[in-house]
């Protein structure tokens, strides 16, 4: 606890030392959701943002994909394997979760192993695993699909919508309007692509990186390690989660990522469609590609809901007040963009705190 | 039982036809297991003679899969939930109804250890079964077995615990630890079977609140933290009572064994069930007495305080986190889900 005040304390000092304001994202749902959980933003001084980027897999999946999984889980003989926090995301006109009401077959498993064991077990049945998730979940998913042809276990297959992490960071400094000061870059994914893929950042648009572990200390270096490279004009990528992270990454993990699947553009909840961030199953593997599988499926056209700025939101040049769904039409019951599907997501936590903001706001001002 | 016909081994669709069958099941597993004289005399109704005084009357459902757990099953879990909800108004248990929704197929072994394990759970509190249902569903369209138990008691007079009783200042107390119960039923789920010491905290609650109130009649509110978790409870007694609630994170009594099973499956402490605990709120002059109380029963042996009513922000429960920051605690939105991230 003593260390930890103290590097709050060095954060305090260094961001008086910088003058301004200064805005941090943390790329990675799993740091959005440490700072949540410790309360780290309220200990913060108040020119130090710490804005969530797109790491959350679940919060940027798009729509028509929640939508073609409803479809293929309505399929006879079929059913949807998936992590738990897919199943109340919205699709364009419903959830997972509502359709497993109406007789589709939804199950939640915690691994893609299990998904694989599942369709051993009833061969009969086309066990369609929800493939997504950045490179930390993409490996295991990767084994299974190999791991599947290898063992002639023809009913099992994924779904793929895993995406990348560095072409959405790229995505959204080259829109060119971002105000972000320093990137906080997820720990988990830098274990099986190491920091170098982030280099980039650092040459090409001079933001500094820093690859943070999850703990809360963890983060709260790590903000110090941003602010002391801001104030001394350096961009590097620095890597705080050492204990776990080097610079080139797992080896393995990467060569079954390559083995079985291949870049392609991809279509990102808030962002629109990002060239290059998304992985698709290679042709060997295409008899476990449920998109070839259910190929001819009628799946109706997506439909962004207009209105919507998560992008913008994202991207820290708007706020969620700005939009003119947030509170209407878009609320943590009914959310349309990824900003608010995500219980920690940018929008969902404005919603949240709103109440309690007013009372600190009303109780300032009768002071 | 007819002597010759053979001894079923698991339920069947004539088991709620009414006939024979029924009548064994009733004679055999019930009575045998739960008998009383009310419960002996199978009317329609059961009658039973109330000295005047306040009723409590409730209802409760139990879905819980699977039936059986580390630490109790789906009977100890029926009896001790409705038992628990009288309690929580000050209410002592005396009479319970049952309705049993048996699946064509379930082991009739599996029905008497479950019906034995409500008898125990009774015959340790002095609660009677009087009235009861039987029914049986096709395979396929249950858990293997559903229960309803409805509970009447009588309330202490003088007291008054419900809910938005709440007021700044006053104190709140949970007594023991939380998240046991739904750990240890996720704990043996297919599909997700992880080795464990933990066991569910099922347990009847009335004891234990009555020790409490016969020292401190002046509790505001309590509150068992059952679905949703401590979260929940706390949340309906900050909006009930127009009030705020602080709590804090390391006054939290949480096993090692449920935070670590939590990290593993992006689960909330706060959000998971309990089935043996009770949240108590009472003026801050009453803790001490309340806390000695408590801690004196064995459910009760690790109370603690873990926060306080505040004027604002109302209808608001605030965590202060082991970092010193502060953040809200919300009313789980549904089944909480784990996290892939």
């Amino acid at each position: 606890m003593k260390q930890f005040s103290s590097h709050i304390e060095n954060i305090q000092r260094l961001s008086e030392k910088t003058g301004r304001a200064v805005k941090l994202m943390e790329v990675c749902g799993t740091h959005t959701m440490a700072a949540f959980r410790s309360g780290l933003r309220s200990l913060l001084p108040s020119n130090v943002l710490l804005l969530s980027g797109p790491g959350c897999p679940v919060c940027v999946t798009a729509g028509d994909y929640i939508d073609r999984a409803i479809v293929i889980a309505h399929e006879p003989n079929t059913l949807v394997a998936s992590f738990g926090d897919m199943i109340r995301v919205p699709g364009t006109d419903s959830s997972l979760e509502e359709a497993r009401a109406h007789g589709a077959r939804v199950l939640v498993v915690y691994s893609p192993l299990d998904a694989l064991n599942e369709a051993i077990r009833h061969p009969k049945t086309q066990v369609v695993f929800l493939g997504v998730g950045f490179e930390t979940t993409a490996p295991a998913v990767a084994w299974t699909i190999r791991e599947s042809k290898r063992q002639g276990v023809s009913n099992y297959s994924v779904l793929c919508a895993h995406k990348t992490i560095p072409p959405a960071m790229a995505a959204l400094l080259r829109s060119g309007d971002v105000k972000i000061d320093g990137f906080m870059c997820p720990g988990h994914v830098s274990v099986i692509i190491g920091s170098r893929p982030y280099e980039f950042i650092c040459r090409d648009y001079n933001i500094p990186c820093v690859v943070a572990g999850f703990e809360t200390a963890d983060m709260a270096v790590s903000i110090g390690i941003l602010l002391q490279q801001i104030l001394n004009h350096r961009a590097e990528v620095v890597i705080q989660y050492s204990r776990s992270v080097n610079e080139s990454g797992n080896a393995e993990a990467q060569a079954i990522m390559n083995e079985v699947f291949e870049e392609c553009d991809d279509r990102w909840r808030g962002l629109g469609m990002i060239p290059h961030s998304g992985l698709r199953i290679r042709k060997q593997f295409a008899q476990h590609d449920a998109l070839t599988i259910f190929g001819n499926l009628n799946i109706p056209a997506p439909r962004e809901r207009p209105g919507c700025i998560c992008g913008a939101i994202l991207k820290g040049t708007q706020l969620p007040a700005d939009c003119p769904l947030f509170r209407t039409q878009c609320t943590p019951e009914t959310p349309v963009g990824a900003c608010m599907v995500s219980s920690e997501g940018t929008c969902a936590a404005y919603y949240k705190y709103a109440k309690y903001t007013e009372h600190h706001e009303s109780a300032s001002k009768k002071g | 039982m007819n002597q010759h016909q053979k001894k079923d081994e698991v339920i069947l669709m004539s088991h709620g036809g009414g006939g024979t069958r029924t009548k064994s099941i009733i004679n055999d597993i019930i009575l045998k297991n739960l008998g009383n004289a009310i419960l002996a005399k199978l009317d329609d109704a059961a009658c039973i003679t109330v000295p005047e005084s306040e009723l409590a009357l409730t209802t409760d459902s139990y879905v819980v899969q699977p039936i059986f757990f580390p630490g109790g099953d789906i009977g100890k879990l029926a009896v001790c939930g409705t038992i628990n909800d009288l309690a929580m108004q000050g209410a002592e248990p005396r009479y319970l109804c049952l309705g049993l929704i048996l699946e064509e197929g379930l082991p009739v072994s599996d029905l008497e250890k479950i019906i034995q394990s409500m008898g125990r759970v009774l015959s340790a509190t002095g609660v009677s079964i009087v009235t009861g249902d039987t029914k049986v569903v096709e395979r396929g369209q249950n858990n293997g077995l559903l229960i309803n138990t409805s509970g009447m008691g009588v309330r202490c007079p003088g007291v008054d615990v419900h809910v938005s009783n709440a007021c700044p200042g006053d104190v709140i107390i949970i007594t023991g630890s939380i998240g046991d119960h739904g750990i240890a039923v996720i704990s043996c789920r297919e599909g997700l079977k992880f080795e464990s010491e933990l066991v569910s905290d099922v347990a009847p609650l009335w004891d234990l609140t009555h020790r409490l109130l016969k020292v401190i009649p002046n509790v505001h509110c309590l509150r068992d933290p059952t679905r949703g978790g401590l979260a929940a409870a706390l949340c309906d007694i900050a909006r009930t009572s127009d009030a705020g609630i602080r709590i804090n994170e390391t006054s939290l009594p949480v096993k090692r064994e449920v935070i670590g099973a939590c990290r593993m499956l992006g689960l909330n402490p706060l959000n998971v069930a309990n089935e043996g605990k009770a949240v108590v709120v009472c003026q801050q002059e009453d803790a001490e007495k309340a806390l000695d109380a408590l801690r004196s029963h064995p459910y009760g042996r690790d109370a603690c305080v873990i926060g306080v009513v505040t004027p604002a922000p109302a209808g608001m429960v605030l965590l202060e986190t082991e970092m010193g920051g502060e953040r809200i605690v919300e009313i789980p939105s549904g089944e909480d889900l784990p996290r892939i991230c």
